[in-house]
């Protein structure tokens, strides 16, 4: 299965570049994740007041009852299954050029749903009282859906990052210096579970990365459709859709590949990874986040068209808000700079350099959370009975949360790589040429 | 729990045949909601309605009338023709029931209709047969009681939200911050009668069950002056506003009483007499 295993010189390079991060990060690092640390606790704070205080305090009130914390909901947990999807799609259409991201992106699968699902507590009236979710689940409720689906989710996205990472481990364990602590050494022993490399292991090895590959594709499309159906399982207008599921699934890829972009291209630069990430994977990656933003166009086209054609007595205002009201501007933006935008930097030649792709990935993440607003503001704060619309305050407490939890993704990266490598350098071995064998391969 | 007797709906006091008006005083209507023909019984009837139904939180989807024997159909009325917009209702139910000023568990809406004359609808829980609100709740918070009312209990609520979303009636209510008013003398707070509100959960009318099971009448329906408001029993089939009493099925019948967002199928247990042609298909 080794490729080309090559002069020790291009095998130490790897090995190198991917475990770096893990020894001597650099010396931004700890400023660098001491800043963000220190958001992430001023939003711990802030959420602390709003225990206190009361929801109040985030902005909401009678008329406008979900607002931000049900967005952030939404376009955290759906940035997870960009990272699910790059991993796990590339992996069954055996695209080898994966094999430099998928660490990344499996990472980030993982970091931004934590983080996301903590906003399922965050927005709760009682979070103290959560455990009544387990104890008492109502099966009727969507809530509950979204329970298993997230939960079962979480274990999914920790059990695909872990299992490509037992080879890197096993090698971890291997190079750490002797004066390593007992404790990490016991401690890399333990999650390595034994890895020699043998063929009987990595046969065992390949089919469950398999099986949980396809596995998790499933898993992740119910998750999001989940999501969607606790809005659509209402019967107010711009929620009742059955578009919801796949309009949601759709968004959450888009924003999810892009997330990677940035992802990968921030460590790319941080930790001097340019010999094994070119901007090839950039094209590639930006590819496929222009074809999912196409098929967004097309699903939020195909909402507006539906509900402003019929104009149902519910159904108008909700469009007209959105097409030429209040929300207007924030609706054309992300249509202009959240999509169109997007794809043009992706495919146009004259764009194709790492920066632009970047930014069309930028614009992308923020535009899609701008939209996860539209989806939730003007239908919870639409009238049902006579016409007056609820009014929505934008209040430090909820920004800081926000802001907190945008900074919380960076920072469980950073702390991830302390303890994995970041690159699948046992995978990179397998399926790339020019790189090293894998410890315990056949060159031993 | 099901030793009370109550009257069926053919040992329901004397009424004349296709007449909508009884000619009962307005105590002896009471009496007969609260299924008894006499004071004495009501006691017992009591006792079932806050130690029976209110321990035993039915978490079906609906509330099985037949299986909950002597349970009520409590039924409203509101009569459009007489609504005279004074929010009277709203009032007592705020002050009785001990809510801020932005929750108003029966909330007056004024409106227009196509020819631009307002018109007045109060507007409080519909509490349907089938609803939204019960089937979205994920801890059983949100439930039926034996009686068909929609309560909360707000020692489960974990404060998401979702019934609020569920509900096509904006009946519901959020309690965003701590709340300042209190009874006066501390209390502990039930489903049927959640006073003071927790911060966090969800509240809404609960149709007086506290007063109506022992025959006395809901606070918007004692409140209000032009006697628009009716509460009722369906099985028993009389309805009263405190001045005259009604047989309901054909009170409802002979005046086109209509209910909101009928389409929706929730089968709300509250009426709307229109009368002057109000619009009332928001």
């Amino acid at each position: 299965m080794v490729a080309n295993a090559r002069t020790p010189s291009s095998r130490d390079a790897l090995h190198d570049a991917a475990f770096r991060p893990m020894e001597a990060p650099g010396r931004w690092f700890w400023p660098v994740a001491l800043g963000l640390a220190g958001i992430v606790a001023v939003a711990f704070g802030a959420y602390v007041y709003q225990v206190i205080e009361g929801l109040w305090v985030a902005g909401y009130n009678d008329k406008a009852f979900y607002g931000i914390y049900e967005a952030n909901l939404v376009a955290f947990i759906g940035v997870s299954y960009g990272g699910a999807l790059v991993s796990a799609v590339l992996r069954l259409t055996n695209a080898r050029w994966r094999a430099p991201i998928t660490r990344m992106a499996e990472a980030v699968a993982l970091v931004s749903l934590v983080v996301g699902g903590a906003f399922a507590i965050i927005h709760l009236g009682r979070p103290e009282r959560i455990w009544r979710l387990i104890v008492d689940p109502q099966a009727s409720s969507p809530i509950v859906w979204d329970l298993i689906a997230i939960s079962t989710y979480l274990l999914a996205t920790a059990i695909f990052l872990y299992l490509p990472l037992i080879p890197d481990l096993a090698t971890t364990r291997d190079r750490l210096p002797a004066r390593a602590p007992r404790l990490v050494r016991a401690f890399y022993r333990l999650v390595a579970l034994g890895w020699t490399g043998t063929p009987e292991q990595r046969r065992l090895l390949n089919r469950s990365v398999g099986a949980i590959a396809i596995l998790i594709i499933p898993l992740a499309v119910s998750v999001h459709s989940v999501l969607a159906w606790a809005f659509s399982m209402t019967s107010r207008a711009g929620w009742h859709s059955s578009i919801f599921g796949p309009y949601f699934v759709v968004g959450a890829l888009y924003s999810g590949v892009a997330l990677v972009v940035i992802v990968v291209a921030a460590f790319r630069k941080a930790y001097r990874l340019e010999r094994y990430i070119s901007l090839d994977h950039f094209v590639s990656l930006a590819r496929i986040m222009a074809v999912l933003a196409a098929v967004y166009l097309y699903f939020t086209f195909s909402e507006m068209l539906t509900a402003g054609y019929v104009r149902t007595r519910e159904e108008a205002p909700i469009v007209a808000v959105m097409l030429e009201g209040a929300y207007a501007p924030a609706f054309w933006g992300f249509v202009v700079l959240g999509i169109f935008v997007p794809i043009m930097l992706s495919v146009l030649s004259a764009t194709r350099s790492v920066r632009y792709l970047v930014l069309a990935a930028a614009l992308a993440v923020v535009g899609m959370w701008l939209k996860r607003m539209l989806i939730t503001l003007p239908t919870a704060t639409a009238p049902l009975i006579g016409d007056v619309w609820g009014t929505v305050q934008l209040t430090w407490v909820a920004i800081v949360i926000t802001v907190g939890a945008t900074a919380a993704i960076p920072l469980g990266l950073m702390l991830i790589f302390r303890f994995m490598p970041i690159l699948a350098v046992d995978e990179m071995t397998e399926l790339l040429p020019g790189s090293a064998p894998a410890v315990g391969g056949e060159a031993r | 729990m099901a030793d009370t007797p109550v009257p069926s709906p053919t040992k329901a006091p004397s009424v004349e045949e296709g007449s909508a008006r009884l000619h009962l005083s307005r105590r002896q209507a009471l009496m007969a909601l609260a299924g008894a023909g006499s004071a004495l019984s009501a006691g017992p009837l009591l006792g079932a309605l806050v130690s029976g139904r209110t321990g035993r939180a039915d978490r079906g989807l609906l509330a099985n009338g037949a299986e909950a024997e002597g349970a009520r159909r409590w039924a409203m009325v509101i009569d459009l023709r007489r609504c005279d917009g004074c929010k009277k209702c709203t009032e007592a139910c705020q002050t009785k029931h001990y809510l801020p000023p932005e929750q108003e568990w029966i909330k007056v809406y004024t409106l227009r209709d196509r020819t631009g004359v307002e018109f007045n609808v109060p507007r409080l829980c519909m509490h349907c047969e089938d609803a939204p609100c019960v089937r979205v709740c994920p801890v059983a918070a949100t439930f039926v009681n034996r009686d068909g009312l929609v309560l909360v209990d707000q020692e489960k609520c974990i404060g998401c939200r979702l019934c609020m979303a569920a509900c096509p009636y904006e009946a519901r209510y959020f309690n965003w911050t701590e709340p300042t008013i209190r009874p006066p003398l501390p209390t502990i707070p039930t489903p049927e009668f959640p006073a003071p509100q927790q911060r966090g959960t969800v509240g809404k009318c609960v149709l007086c069950v506290h007063n109506i099971g022992h025959g006395e009448l809901p606070y918007c329906v004692v409140a209000c002056n032009m006697d628009a408001i009716y509460i009722g029993d369906l099985d028993a089939d009389v309805a009263t506003n405190g001045t005259e009493t009604v047989r309901l099925s054909t009170f409802l019948s002979q005046n086109n009483a209509i209910r909101l967002k009928e389409e929706l199928n929730t089968k709300p247990r509250v009426w709307y007499i229109p009368g002057h042609g109000e619009d009332l298909g928001w």
